[in-house]
């Protein structure tokens, strides 16, 4: 009899969450060919995670967001606002440079949503930028320092009345209506309907469903694309996304600055906030991950790396909680992919308390070298194929920046070649040379 | 009382700083002794992330506290005063790139090691870095992006700066989270810095401060 999920260990919970994906359910194969393709890939991944054995070969991921469609002619506002031809450019990628695995058009996101809901937080391509710029960020105070209390006292209720009202423009009438725990029992249902009357409240409901209607739309050509990338035998690699508490505060809600001066002046406020919002981090990263049917859960992290902070401050506000993040998630059965921009040569000693197989680290500047002795021969690693050189050099180059990365930290296995940042652009022969050559290189013999 | 004030801001006690600031403004002391003791504090702070002490969010924090005592002590200042400057520098994020923390950073150090800077902001035409070359003479420029659509960019506006007959007339370097020897090469700058103390060290090599 198969046991409850609430009964398996997260060994098992694991190894029913690579079943489901190696399952590809509703995926119609073009040939066997594809089907053994995909099954290929897919245990590769288990290998390099796992650590138990070593894989057939190094697989490859050439991440990228914008890259794809860069390498077809598509600017990065044509792929925000023309979906199919954004889905197009993937495809081609797909079968033109055959990746191992393909980084979901989810994360260009779909332009007119942005538009609908008038979002604030980034700058969009075509919208006060170029056309060929890519989404940035906009750096500002999101949630204003005396607001910590109202969002470690109820987080959903800050989202929903203060920060979504202030970070898109079309939702700005949200804050007039009441925290829904005040609708408790028959005497407090009515009232708590009268905002809804109100025009832009009304406005701002709208806003929504035009909002959702544009993301059905969308969500249907993307799962589309994904079914038929998954057919021409090239699984996706990404289940859910979650983040680091720190990098939300940072990110999403304080901003760079105000983040790292509130660390000195308060320094407890901080410490509560990234403890309240962990529990809600690690639910998100497991709710996509059994969404999607892949363990592996992104999670991209920013202000705890080399330089951001310091050490003392990494170990008291940055790391306690990611790590509760990551063993909360592989508790589940989940695989934690960070996604480790910019370098952490200072960070070693604390990824050396993670438990072994527990995770997958995916690095950008950080020595290899010093990597895979510190963390390499117990958990995944991966990355450190250079934007710039990948940019600016020669195929040459690149061969013998990946065969240098196979020699040291694809020895053994447990070894994902991977690009060290999420790619806006791309050099054709470049990323050819890069997965050609990891194809063929990269086979343990 | 002096070495309290340099202690105190190099140490980052904000609290502990205005305070000072605020009890020698009231003794009537000379408001540029003030800003002279911070300065100094400021090149220890310097010292301390170029040794490894401090990181970026000691560097934001002194230049909050220094924002804070500049303010006390604005309204004594006389509006004679000139500070002298070692050089002059154009500074900017180029086309299409908004990042500026990393820019303003840099901005900052230069600025308290007694540089003049000029910075353009984000997202700054070629065209733009060449004018104010022209405008200020300046001998230094120095080129922020933290995407990599900058690199192309740099290139560009550095052969903008080469165009214009401007090239030997500057020095260049350019600096950001993926900007690295190779993309150097690429963009045709003279050199890369990797932090704010990086840029510090190369313009006062350059104009020989």
């Amino acid at each position: 009899m198969e046991k409850k999920w609430e009964e398996m260990s997260a060994v098992e919970k694991r190894e029913a969450r690579f079943e489901t994906w190696m399952s590809a359910a509703g995926v119609q194969f073009h040939n066997p060919k594809a089907e053994a393709n995909y099954k290929a890939a897919v245990t590769r991944f288990k290998d390099i995670v796992q650590m138990e054995k070593v894989p057939d070969r190094v697989p490859v991921l050439p991440f990228g967001i914008f890259m794809q469609p860069h390498l077809y002619g598509v600017t990065p506002y044509e792929a925000m606002y023309d979906t199919e031809k954004m889905l197009s450019a993937q495809l081609s990628f797909i079968k033109d440079y055959g990746p191992d695995y393909y980084t979901t058009p989810v994360l260009v996101g779909y332009g007119k949503i942005f538009d609908i809901l008038d979002y604030k937080q980034y700058k969009l391509p075509g919208h006060g930028i170029s056309e060929k710029s890519v989404y940035q960020y906009v750096e500002d105070e999101y949630m204003l320092a005396d607001e910590y209390p109202a969002l470690i006292q109820d987080p959903t209720d800050f989202w929903l009345r203060t920060l979504m009202p202030r970070a898109y423009g079309a939702l700005d009438p949200l804050k007039m209506i009441a925290p829904f725990t005040d609708m408790w029992e028959v005497v407090l249902v009515s009232t708590q309907m009268i905002p809804f009357g109100i025009p832009p409240v009304q406005a701002a409901l709208k806003a929504l469903l035009d909002a959702g209607n544009e993301a059905m739309a969308w969500i249907q050509k993307i799962m589309g694309f994904e079914m038929q990338a998954r057919g021409m035998g090239c699984p996706g690699c990404f289940g859910g996304a979650t983040k680091a508490p720190f990098d939300i505060l940072g990110d999403t809600l304080r901003g760079t600055r105000a983040t790292m001066l509130d660390m000195y002046r308060r320094p407890d406020m901080v410490l509560k906030a990234v403890e309240r919002l962990t529990p809600l981090a690690i639910s998100q990263g497991v709710r996509g991950a059994t969404m999607q049917g892949c363990p592996v859960v992104f999670i991209p992290l920013h202000k705890g790396a080399d330089g951001f902070m310091s050490d003392a401050q990494f170990k008291e506000f940055y790391w306690p909680t990611l790590k509760t993040v990551i063993l909360g998630l592989a508790a589940e059965g989940c695989v934690p992919f960070l996604f480790c921009e910019g370098s952490y040569n200072t960070r070693l000693e604390y990824l050396k308390e993670l438990p072994e197989a527990s995770c997958m680290w995916i690095f950008d500047r950080t020595d290899m070298t010093r990597v895979k002795e510190a963390i390499g021969k117990k958990i995944c690693i991966g990355g450190n194929v250079p934007s710039g050189l990948l940019l600016t050099g020669t195929p040459e180059e690149i061969k013998a920046y990946c065969r240098n990365l196979i020699d040291v930290a694809g020895k053994g296995g447990g070894y994902l070649m991977c690009t060290g940042t999420a790619m806006d652009e791309g050099k054709a022969d470049n990323v050819h040379a890069m997965i050609d050559f990891t194809k063929e290189y990269g086979v343990y013999k | 009382m002096a070495e309290d004030l340099v202690s105190a801001l190099a140490d980052l006690e904000e609290k502990e700083a205005g305070k000072i600031v605020e009890d020698r403004l009231n003794a009537g002391e000379d408001p540029l002794k003030i800003l002279d003791d911070a300065r100094r504090a400021l090149e220890i702070v310097g010292e301390r992330f170029a040794s490894g002490e401090y990181f970026i969010p000691d560097l934001l924090y002194s230049g909050e506290i220094l924002k804070g005592i500049t303010a006390m002590v604005k309204p004594r200042l006389s509006k004679t005063t000139a500070v002298r400057r070692l050089g002059k520098i154009v500074f900017g994020t180029v086309a299409g790139d908004i990042h500026d923390i990393g820019k303003d950073i840099v901005v900052f150090m230069l600025d308290v090691n007694g540089f003049e800077v000029y910075d353009l902001g984000v997202d700054v035409p070629a065209e733009k870095f060449v004018e104010k070359i022209k405008e200020t003479g300046a001998g230094i420029v120095g080129l922020s992006g933290f995407l990599t659509l900058a690199f192309e960019s740099m290139k560009q506006t550095i052969q903008a700066i080469k165009y214009a007959g401007l090239r030997d007339k500057v020095k260049i370097m350019i600096g950001g989270g993926q900007i690295d020897e190779q993309v150097r090469g690429f963009a045709g700058a003279d050199a890369y810095g990797k932090d704010a103390i990086d840029a510090v060290n190369l313009a006062k090599s350059w104009i020989g401060g």
